[in-house]
């Protein structure tokens, strides 16, 4: 196997001591599902807690509004607001060596996989709650008012109006943030973080292993394939709003 | 007379503030009645649609008093206006059902928000799609619904609280003739069978005609005269009521004094190549002030075709009668007892 692959490399012009070390590595299966495991956990975990904070913002930006369904102080949606743009505009990179110290604190480590973590969340917290806020901007103002004429109260209206009535919309976002987040998580190599982006960053990149480097970009290309697929399938399984003769809405992934 | 289920005092509405203020009610007072079908008719930026929405406070007044079921409602605080609006039914010209429930659990929302268990929210909803004709449709989502259906899931949906007042905020303005009057006829049932107070808010004379009792016209936020369908309908005494009465051109009898209208005559424009300013001329050549008692006219490809009548003085009628018909492509006739 590793031999043929070797070959393989070398037909392509490649320096053979080259061609055999990344002949290894490609056949090396369980650091390939170990890298494929970090490419995956990481971004996984923060776009968990991304939701965490950027789900309730996202509504309070909606319902906080003036005019929304329970207004919020003028002054305090104009903080909520700066503070969301304010880290969405830091570029990724620095964001992950600005916040070094509190990965420390949280996590005790401020390398390594788990610690790129913290940073991700930092950086897709405000990013859900925009792509939340655009979801639910999506809402027939007619539809709430209905409820509200039906005595719903304002957390009602979130939870049984709202987010229900959003749900394909929310899932299309939430397959988007996935897909941002897996993106920011590629960067992480630089923190000393794993995962396939880690490896076409500093072996593929950084060690002129061509191959290595192409395979690992593909690899992600795959998983942002299947996530956006199973994303889009989730969302128009869930969309009610199919027509009379049943034909649903097409949309490609 | 009984105590009014809907009283509304000297109510006001203003949007905006300072120089952009716009008033959209003032002074607005009316009672309705238990067991009525009240009407309120304006044209579009009247301020119907407000004061409907001043009823259950999704509108709050600027200023004034909304009494509901002997409830002061802007008195109310937040809690205990979300429990009264649950006795206020409203259905909307868009309907505004949940897209992703199917009609049987639109209709069991309302219950839900109340508490009602489950088995029996369903068990009332199947009742209420029964009443509203719906019976096969339990499981359709509103996507899969007409027009007429979806407003009669919505229908169903403010039963199922048992409300003692039905707002209906241009509930068939999108819905088509034929469809308009089953609409009416299940609210007119509604009201006869289960007592509810029923608001209609309309631009169309015809709803009014056919299931109000009493009827509001609305003009400018300024409510311009309250009567019986009857009263109004057969002499409105303001501007508006006769604008809406009297959408195609009031009848001579109406506008017009005996002097103005002593001869009328029909003219009809055959196609001339060139539209002519026809009533000005009149004025300034003959010095004739024709009245146009109503007209139907169209300009196709700059030719004027149809006919309009008109109402022409005594003096200076044979003059103006002639000029007339020296015109080509135009002819007159005489309406001789035009109004009898």
């Amino acid at each position: 196997m590793v031999e043929n692959l070797t070959a393989l490399f070398e037909s392509w012009g490649i320096a053979s001591a080259q061609a055999s070390s990344q002949a290894e590595y490609l056949t090396n299966l369980p650091e390939l599902l170990d890298q494929t495991w970090q490419t995956v956990y990481a971004p996984a975990a923060a776009t968990v807690l991304a939701y965490l904070i950027g789900l309730p913002l996202g509504i309070l930006l909606v319902t906080g509004e003036e005019g929304g369904i329970r207004p919020l102080p003028e002054p305090l949606m104009r903080v909520l607001n700066v503070v969301i743009n304010l880290l969405r505009s830091v570029p990724f990179l620095i964001l992950m060596a600005l916040v070094m110290p509190l990965s420390t604190i949280i996590i005790g480590t401020s390398v390594g996989t788990t610690a790129t973590i913290v940073p991700l969340t930092i950086a897709a917290g405000p990013y859900v709650a925009r792509i939340v806020e655009i979801s639910l901007r999506e809402m027939d103002r007619g539809v709430i008012e209905a409820a509200q004429a039906m005595g719903c109260s304002p957390w009602q209206i979130v939870t049984k109006v709202m987010l229900p009535e959003c749900r394909p919309s929310l899932i299309n976002g939430a397959t988007n943030a996935s897909i941002t987040i897996l993106g920011y998580g590629a960067m992480s190599g630089a923190i000393g973080g794993g995962g396939w982006g880690a490896v076409a960053l500093m072996r593929g990149y950084g060690r002129h292993h061509v191959v290595v480097m192409w395979a690992a970009v593909i690899l992600l290309v795959i998983l942002v394939q299947i996530i956006q697929s199973i994303g889009t399938a989730l969302s128009v399984k869930s969309d009610r709003r199919i027509n009379n003769n049943g034909s649903k809405k097409r949309r490609k992934s | 007379m009984a105590e009014p289920i809907i009283r509304l005092e000297h109510l006001t509405k203003c949007f905006g503030s300072g120089e952009d203020q716009v008033h959209a009610l003032e002074d607005i007072s009316i009672d309705i009645q238990p067991g009525e079908i009240f009407g309120v008719i304006g044209l579009s930026g009247a301020g119907k649609s407000t004061l409907v929405r001043c009823v259950n406070l999704l509108e709050r007044p600027t200023s004034g008093q909304v009494i509901v079921d002997g409830r002061d409602m802007m008195s109310l605080p937040d809690r205990e206006l979300r429990e009264a609006r649950k006795s206020i039914g409203m259905i909307f010209q868009s309907f505004n059902l949940l897209m992703q429930r199917t009609a049987q659990d639109n209709i069991c929302f309302p219950m839900e928000l109340a508490g009602v268990p489950r088995r029996n929210a369903v068990q009332r909803a199947r009742e209420l799609l029964e009443i509203v004709d719906l019976a096969g449709r339990a499981g359709a989502y509103p996507t899969q619904l007409s027009g007429g259906q979806k407003q009669r899931v919505a229908i169903a949906r403010t039963l199922a609280t048992n409300p003692k007042v039905l707002l209906c905020d241009e509930a068939t303005s999108a819905l088509d003739p034929k469809t308009t009057r089953d609409i009416l006829r299940l609210i007119q049932d509604i009201n006869r069978r289960l007592g509810i107070t029923v608001v209609v808010i309309t631009h169309e004379m015809k709803v009014i005609e056919e299931i109000c009792s009493r009827v509001a016209i609305l003009d400018h936020g300024r409510l311009a005269e309250t009567g019986t369908v009857e009263e109004v309908f057969a002499s409105p005494k303001t501007e508006a009521g006769r604008r809406l009465v009297y959408p195609d051109g009031v009848p001579p009898e109406v506008l017009s004094t005996a002097a103005d209208r002593a001869r009328v005559v029909r003219v009809a424009f055959n196609g001339g190549t060139s539209y002519q300013p026809l009533i000005a001329t009149l004025a300034i050549e003959c010095g004739v002030k024709a009245n146009i008692l109503g007209a139907d006219t169209r300009n196709i490809d700059g030719r004027a075709f149809g006919t309009m009548l008109l109402g022409l003085p005594e003096e200076g009628a044979e003059k103006a009668l002639a000029y007339i018909r020296a015109q080509k492509d135009i002819t007159v006739e005489e309406v001789p007892d035009y109004h009898g």
